[in-house]
């Protein structure tokens, strides 16, 4: 099948077949929904925010193996991070995908393996549903827990 | 239907140039006519034909060349006229069904409908014969309501009767399922609209492609449809209005070529069917979508209706041997089109469309612009193949001979 090798490592067929992450969480600090109006991908994503940091996430859906192995893989670098530092990685993760940073193994983990998307425009967006996902999260939070100390 | 309505598909294949490439060193395999149909020789000649002749703009020079230029552009909308049995001054060129459906939902809608009226559409619209309802619904005070779907995937028409009432002032129905290829009875859905009372409005954009429509025996008040499903051009689409209807209509779109005369008073409109075409119109995607019409006419409707139910009676037969799959719609080929959707276990829609590519094979795969009808069917997307007049079983074959080899790299 040539080409399409890059596409569908077993890396990523492994995180689709058995998502890390998946479910929900007893109390999340923020809870957000994402979808891919083109081609009705959805995520479902929650956070557990404590002290600055990610020490929590659980995500439910449906969608192609790149969205869902994407999401799991993601459950997985940005769990520890602090906000600032999960935003970074989501912001470098997004360039990637676009081919405009070279991917950095060591802050992406597993998802190295979504690399070769970048070379089909038309799946960058199922990959990105997630981390998209995650930056909305942040940002949701990061604007309500301001709201309430100000 | 006639027995003796067949095709040359070798014959029909040698005048689309591009179904001779290949893709990822394969041949193309086109199964996607549903989300667009290719274009044969004679469409691509007879629009640059156009370009290169008599390229002018319509209706307005005295000389030769404008008047080569709104003879050709007329006789377009003549060939589509003739090849769906309505009068010319009833056939309204727009730029696409949409459009076709918008116009009519503005143009009538905003003016017509109030609180407490309803428009009545059903579960399996495309959004394009849905959208344009709830727009000019929130305007007016209307209610859109939606005509459920059976689990077999046709209409339900005991709760459409039951639905149909004196507050429906207007049906608006697919004539075929662009996801499940269902054929509606659109001329019976018809005559229970205008016994209510209500106007009637068909999207026939799958239907004039692959089957004879004789509009007036089906008596509907508005029929749209578009052009680039049916060999012709993108850019542009038809509204066919009874002229009766037409005529007591205002405007949708304002602008150049449809008036009769403008002051600082105000305007009055040009007579049908341009009271409704606003600005330069797409006359070469007419004079394409005429040459189309042409072909169809030529090759037959009645024969190409026959090889699309003998291209589904094989599809239907050839996906089912695929382990696990789920085939949507009716399961009887004489009562649907030819666009086919499935699923399968473990293998998302779009990754199918993806893993099956590399073997040249076109399918579509998404909500198909119908998300009410995928949250009925209860998927998120499904995959589809869609066929034309000039595919083959062999394609067929290939495409079943690339879902098992799309299963087993999922394995």
């Amino acid at each position: 099948m040539g080409g399409i090798d890059d596409l569908y490592q077993e890396l990523i067929l492994d995180h689709y077949r058995r998502k890390r992450g998946e479910g929900t969480l007893e109390n999340p600090s923020v809870a957000v929904d994402q979808h891919n109006p083109l081609c009705g991908d959805e995520v479902h994503l929650e956070l557990l925010i404590e002290d600055g940091r990610v020490t929590g996430l659980a995500h439910t859906g449906e969608g192609c193996s790149i969205s869902q192995a994407s999401v799991s893989m993601m459950s997985e670098a940005l769990t520890g991070h602090s906000l600032g530092d999960a935003l970074d990685l989501v912001e470098h993760f997004r360039q990637v995908m676009h081919g405009d940073e070279p991917a950095d193994e060591e802050r992406l983990g597993d998802a190295i393996a979504l690399e070769g998307v970048a070379k089909y425009p038309v799946r960058v967006k199922c990959a990105l549903l997630g981390w998209m996902a995650a930056k909305d999260a942040i940002q949701t939070y990061q604007r309500e827990t301001q709201e309430v100390v100000g | 239907m006639s027995t003796a309505a067949t095709i040359d598909v070798a014959a029909i294949r040698a005048d689309f140039p591009i179904l001779a490439r290949t893709v990822h060193d394969a041949p193309l395999v086109y199964l996607d006519s549903a989300a667009t149909s290719q274009k044969p020789t004679a469409v691509l000649d007879a629009m640059e034909a156009y370009y290169r002749e008599t390229n002018a703009n319509v209706h307005r020079g005295v000389y030769e060349l404008a008047a080569e230029a709104t003879t050709r552009f007329e006789a377009g909308r003549d060939a589509v006229a003739r090849l769906v049995n309505a009068p010319r001054e009833g056939v309204i060129l727009t730029k696409n069904a949409s459009e076709a459906i918008n116009l009519v939902a503005w143009a009538w809608g905003v003016r017509t409908l109030r609180t407490g009226d309803e428009v009545l559409v059903t579960e399996m619209e495309h959004h394009s014969n849905i959208v344009p309802w709830q727009i000019v619904a929130e305007i007016t005070g209307a209610q859109v309501v939606f005509v459920p779907v059976t689990p077999g995937g046709e209409l339900d028409m005991d709760a459409f009767r039951a639905l149909l009432s004196e507050r429906t002032r207007m049906v608006a129905v697919a004539h075929a399922s662009n996801v499940l290829g269902t054929i509606n009875p659109v001329a019976e859905i018809t005559a229970l609209a205008h016994e209510a009372g209500a106007l009637m409005l068909i999207d026939g954009s799958q239907a004039v492609p692959h089957m004879p429509v004789d509009i007036p025996s089906i008596g509907a008040d508005f029929y749209a449809f578009t052009g680039h499903k049916m060999l012709g051009p993108t850019g542009i689409g038809v509204l066919v209005g009874r002229t009766s209807v037409l005529e007591a209509m205002e405007p949708f779109l304002g602008g150049g070529e449809m008036i009769s005369d403008v002051t600082t008073a105000g305007s009055t409109w040009a007579e049908l069917p341009w009271k409704f075409e606003a600005g330069t119109p797409p006359i070469a995607e007419a004079v394409g979508l005429g040459a189309a019409a042409d072909y169809l006419a030529g090759v037959g409707m009645e024969a190409i209706r026959a090889h699309e139910v003998d291209l589904t009676t094989h599809m239907l037969g050839a996906l089912s041997e695929v382990e696990g799959i789920t085939v949507y719609g009716p399961k009887d080929p004489e009562v649907r089109g030819g666009a086919v959707s499935f699923s399968l276990p473990d293998l998302h829609p779009h990754d199918i469309a993806q893993l099956i590519d590399r073997e040249g094979v076109c399918v579509r795969a998404g909500h198909h612009c119908a998300k009410p009808l995928m949250r009925v069917l209860g998927v998120g997307a499904t995959a589809r193949a869609s066929t034309y007049l000039y595919n083959s079983h062999d394609e067929i074959d290939t495409l079943v001979r690339a879902l098992g080899n799309a299963r087993a790299a999922f394995k």
